[in-house]
């Protein structure tokens, strides 16, 4: 029997050996796996032990921690919450931050890499650990400008500082709320984020770079403009047939200018004319000799289908590539499958008015340590050279002639010159139209570029233009900023 | 030495009669075992007293005494104990005692841990019940040395103690007295207090397993068949495994319990083998159960749910699902943020994971212990375990030998059942963790095992014949 008893002795030895291992493998291989994990609710609430580092407007805290006398020791609090809710997103009790509080939820937290030696510091000096705090790019009287411009439309405002890629103001709207979401009751704000979900306009996507993303309409019409001037063949006075209906090859559809009719009265038109008058039918005609190759290229050198993180990630704009000759004919005017997203179509016209150079956009101005002192500051990349100095110029002053004399007229300043185009964009039939503006001022010294999207046709169905909704809204932002 | 100790040693010594003089330079002297163990029992004591006021200091911030009076009171009654075994069974092991105290104590200030956590205090706390219960266990194991005086008592009883074992294990399910909790019905409530009568049946299974086998071993292992150069039973013989298959299954099926249906089938295959010394019969019973197991998996919605959180716990739709793998991940996630030292007693988290105090409270002293807690623990247990073995292995007659076999090892195979199930070596099922975890049938079944295996322990070395 004692023979038997060894063999069982082994095994229950095996057995413990197993548990031995099992528990190591967790504490020391794979803790940092369950640390990362979202769903980790121990993890993240230590994240309130240490004094979250504050988010700065012009030095002005819109987000900060304030001590709570409950068991997390720290409120998050945000002043003028909905007004930039867009941009700091919001700091759950139990779910993944977002916005700049998710993007940079690390350095604001302190747990980030570089701040070791500061958590060791404090650990020693029996201090409470401290986040760093972050200052934005934005300028709160372009934000204010953009949120009260937008109004109750559902759409998103960005502006971006041309020469330097700093978003200078990011709205999204419907707006929330982040304080309702940073409660410490977890009911409660469970209860709150299931209503803002389901809430009309989807409040807490934020359609300036992200959300569901919209045609371009013809806000995409300077990219195949510069697109065909970039290929050599093309100058800004080359023609095109101007006709009324544009039957596309292989279909029955048939393309049609906005007015039904044709762009400058028949015969030939210039590319600017159809550009200035943003007709559909030459730029269809011009896509086609373009290829859709061509346009994809010119599109992607603006940041088409890439990634971008500003620093929080940023749904890509896409022009497929896999489109057939009359896809390629309606992607032209950004209908199609393009898509686009607010601050895709800033950086385009900020391309154009920096002399073809796209800035690489950002939010964060500078991240400072606890003791005020700056770790890191912002420092202007480039994204790419889009097109040449010379093809963005032609571009900047045809949509200048657009404000002035074409179908973007609403955007007009007094005493200042100012670039734009809008967009129309259709969303099938009996569906409201998106309605787009870019544009960009002083045309001469460009400081700003602005894109404005209002989506559910402003509440005019099919009748509302970009024109008439979406220039008005980028007029009234430029003007705030002009006149500092 | 205190005059009473010496005077008991003398009078056991005279009751003993013979052979205790010239033993006594071979044998280790009883007084010395005993007061190796009150050293023990002594440092058991104040980990247990430490471990409780590190949780008050890093929970509360403050000492409260109050939790600690009845503190003293435990400490006593295990005192209590220990003098008793001075009086009747002075040779007894030394460890098991200490280890018993010592888990007991550190489940106890884990249970207190998350009361605070919970906000729970008095009679609605869980550590307030498990401190009653521990008495109400000690008591009871103090009343089993007493009683039991010598263990082939029990082995008159057999199939008496194989009657109590089914008749328990089908109380929960007579309508008006069982109760489900969780899904499983395993428990009765009588008026205020709820009961698993199945961690009792455990111990009277075992102490049947024993009887029987002594009885049946030779037909068991002697006949059968050859295939493979192994010996198969016959088929009239395979009557007792079946039978034991069947119960399990049946603990399986009817009362939705996992764990003790391969607990209870896993102590009778290792008897067995033990009994019989033939491999055939494990090789058979682990057939029979994985194929049930199996089956049950497919048919049964909760053993597939545990499979499936087994295999997949990290996907969002089986973290979501309902029976999903919540609780499991929230225990992963409690363990890896203890790392290898702990939060610290009283500063973890350890309430996020559900039922933190009971089924997860490896997880709990995990998060708050570290790995170095757990390795603690567990190398109690399997000291423990080992001393239960080794009872097994001087045991001077089969039936004692195999009783502590048993004992010893559903001691073993319980803790790797609940902590493989935690830390995903094998599919999760909610067993209760010996000592360390809330629950007082679970305390009175292992306080009862400490009992007996120091009954058994204690005769083992009063017969000089061998020296462990």
């Amino acid at each position: 029997m004692n023979r038997e008893l060894k063999r069982v002795s082994f095994v229950v030895l095996a057995m413990f050996v197993t548990l031995f291992v099992s528990t190591s493998i967790l504490t020391v291989f794979q803790a940092d796996t369950l640390a990362a994990d979202p769903r980790n609710q121990r993890v993240r609430q230590d994240s309130y032990l240490a004094q979250r580092g504050a988010i700065l407007v012009a030095g002005q805290p819109i987000a900060q921690s304030v001590p709570s006398d409950d068991s997390y020791r720290y409120q998050r609090t945000y002043s003028n919450g909905p007004l930039y809710s867009s941009v700091t997103g919001f700091f759950p009790i139990n779910g993944a931050p977002t916005g700049i509080e998710g993007a940079l939820n690390e350095k604001l937290s302190g747990t980030s890499n570089a701040q070791f030696l500061d958590r060791v510091n404090a650990i020693l000096t029996g201090k409470n650990p401290q986040g760093a705090s972050v200052e934005l790019t934005i300028d709160p009287v372009a934000q204010q400008a953009a949120y009260d411009a937008l109004g109750d439309l559902q759409g998103a405002v960005v502006m971006l500082e041309p020469k330097t890629g700093k978003i200078l103001a990011m709205v999204s709207k419907p707006d929330f709320d982040p304080n309702t979401l940073a409660g410490h009751d977890t009911t409660q704000v469970e209860k709150t984020y299931q209503s803002l979900l389901t809430a009309p306009g989807a409040p807490l996507k934020n359609r300036a770079i992200a959300g569901d993303l919209n045609f371009p309409g013809s806000t995409f019409k300077p990219i195949v403009f510069a697109a065909a001037l970039g290929t050599g063949d093309f100058t800004k006075d080359s023609t095109l047939p101007d006709v009324a209906t544009l039957p596309l090859p292989g279909t029955n559809s048939v393309v049609h200018n906005d007015n039904f009719g044709t762009c400058v009265g028949g015969g030939e038109v210039t590319i600017t004319l159809a550009l200035i008058n943003s007709c559909n039918i030459p730029f269809a005609e011009l896509g086609m000799k373009l290829g859709t190759k061509t346009i994809r290229k010119q599109a992607e050198a603006f940041g088409f289908n890439q990634s971008l993180k500003i620093p929080m990630p940023v749904t890509p704009s896409s022009y497929p590539d896999d489109y057939n000759e009359p896809q390629t004919a309606l992607s032209a005017f950004g209908q199609a499958s393009d898509r686009a997203t607010p601050l895709q179509m800033a950086m385009v016209t900020a391309g154009i008015a920096n002399g073809g150079k796209v800035m690489y956009p950002n939010l964060v101005q500078s991240i400072r340590s606890a003791d005020l002192e700056t770790t890191e500051s912002f420092s202007p990349t480039v994204f790419n050279q889009a097109t040449s100095a010379q093809t963005a110029d032609t571009i900047a002053s045809v949509m200048v002639d657009d404000v002035n004399r074409g179908v973007a007229g609403n955007a007009r300043i007094d005493g200042v010159s100012v670039g734009g185009k809008t967009g129309t964009a259709e969303n099938g039939p009996g569906q409201p139209y998106t309605l787009w503006f870019e544009g960009f001022a002083p045309a001469d010294n460009p400081q700003y570029a602005i894109a404005v999207v209002v989506e559910n046709g402003g509440g005019h169905g099919q009748s509302g233009v970009g024109n008439t909704v979406a220039a008005p809204i980028a007029k009234k932002v430029l003007e705030a900023v002009l006149s500092k | 030495m205190p005059p009473a100790v010496e005077n008991a040693r003398a009078a056991k010594g005279a009751a003993a009669g013979q052979a205790a003089p010239q033993a006594a330079g071979r044998i280790r002297l009883p007084a010395k075992l005993r007061n190796l163990e009150l050293l023990l029992l002594l440092v058991a004591c104040l980990i247990n007293a430490s471990a409780i006021l590190l949780v008050q200091l890093g929970a509360l911030k403050r000492v409260d005494f109050s939790l600690l009076y009845f503190g003293v009171a435990l400490s006593v009654l295990v005192i209590g104990l220990h003098i008793t075994m001075r009086i009747v069974a002075p040779n007894a092991d030394p460890f098991i005692l200490p280890i018993a105290t010592v888990l007991n104590g550190l489940g106890i200030a884990e249970i207190y841990r998350i009361d605070l956590e919970l906000h729970k205090s008095g009679w609605d706390s869980a550590s307030v019940k498990q401190i009653a219960w521990t008495a109400i266990a000690i008591a009871i194991a103090i009343a089993v040395i007493l009683i039991v005086r010598n263990h082939r008592f029990l082995q008159r009883y057999t199939y008496l103690f194989g009657l109590g074992a089914v008749i328990l294990l089908l109380l929960p399910m007579i309508p008006g007295l069982g109760v489900t909790v969780y899904g499983a019905r395993i428990w009765i409530a009588l008026g205020p207090f709820s009961f698993q009568p199945g961690e009792i049946a455990k111990l009277a299974l075992a102490v049947f397993f024993a009887g029987y086998l002594v009885q049946h071993r030779d037909s068991l292992s002697m006949v059968g068949r050859k295939v493979l150069g192994m010996r198969f039973p016959r088929w009239r013989d395979l009557g007792p495994i079946l039978v034991l298959w069947a119960i399990s299954m049946a603990v399986i099926v009817f009362q939705r319990d996992l764990g003790t249906g391969l607990l209870y089938f896993g102590l009778f295959l290792v008897m067995i083998y033990v009994a019989t010394s033939r491999l055939s019969w494990v090789l058979l019973g682990l057939t029979l159960f994985v194929g049930g197991a199996l089956i049950a998996s497919q048919v049964l919605a909760y053993v597939g749910d545990r499979f499936q959180n087994w295999l997949d716990p990290f996907s969002q739709q089986v973290y979501n699902a309902r029976g999903g793998s919540f609780q499991l991940v929230q225990g992963l996630f409690g363990i890896a943020y203890g790392g290898i030292i702990g939060t610290g007693l009283g500063e973890g988290r350890p309430a996020t994971t559900p039922v933190a105090q009971s089924d997860y409270i490896v997880a709990s002293l995990g998060e708050e212990l570290g790995l170095a807690g757990l390795f603690a623990i567990f190398a109690l247990y399997l000291l423990f375990v080992s001393r239960g073995l080794r009872i097994g292995f001087a045991g001077q007659d089969d039936f004692g030998k195999l009783l502590a076999v048993g004992l010893a090892f559903t001691l073993a195979l319980q803790c790797f059942i609940v902590v493989g199930g935690i830390t995903r070596v094998i599919p999760l099922t909610g067993l209760t963790t010996p000592f360390l975890a809330a629950g007082g049938s679970s305390l009175v079944a292992n306080w009862i095992i400490v009992a007996l295996l120091l009954r058994l322990s204690d005769t083992v070395r009063s017969q000089p014949r061998m020296v462990i």
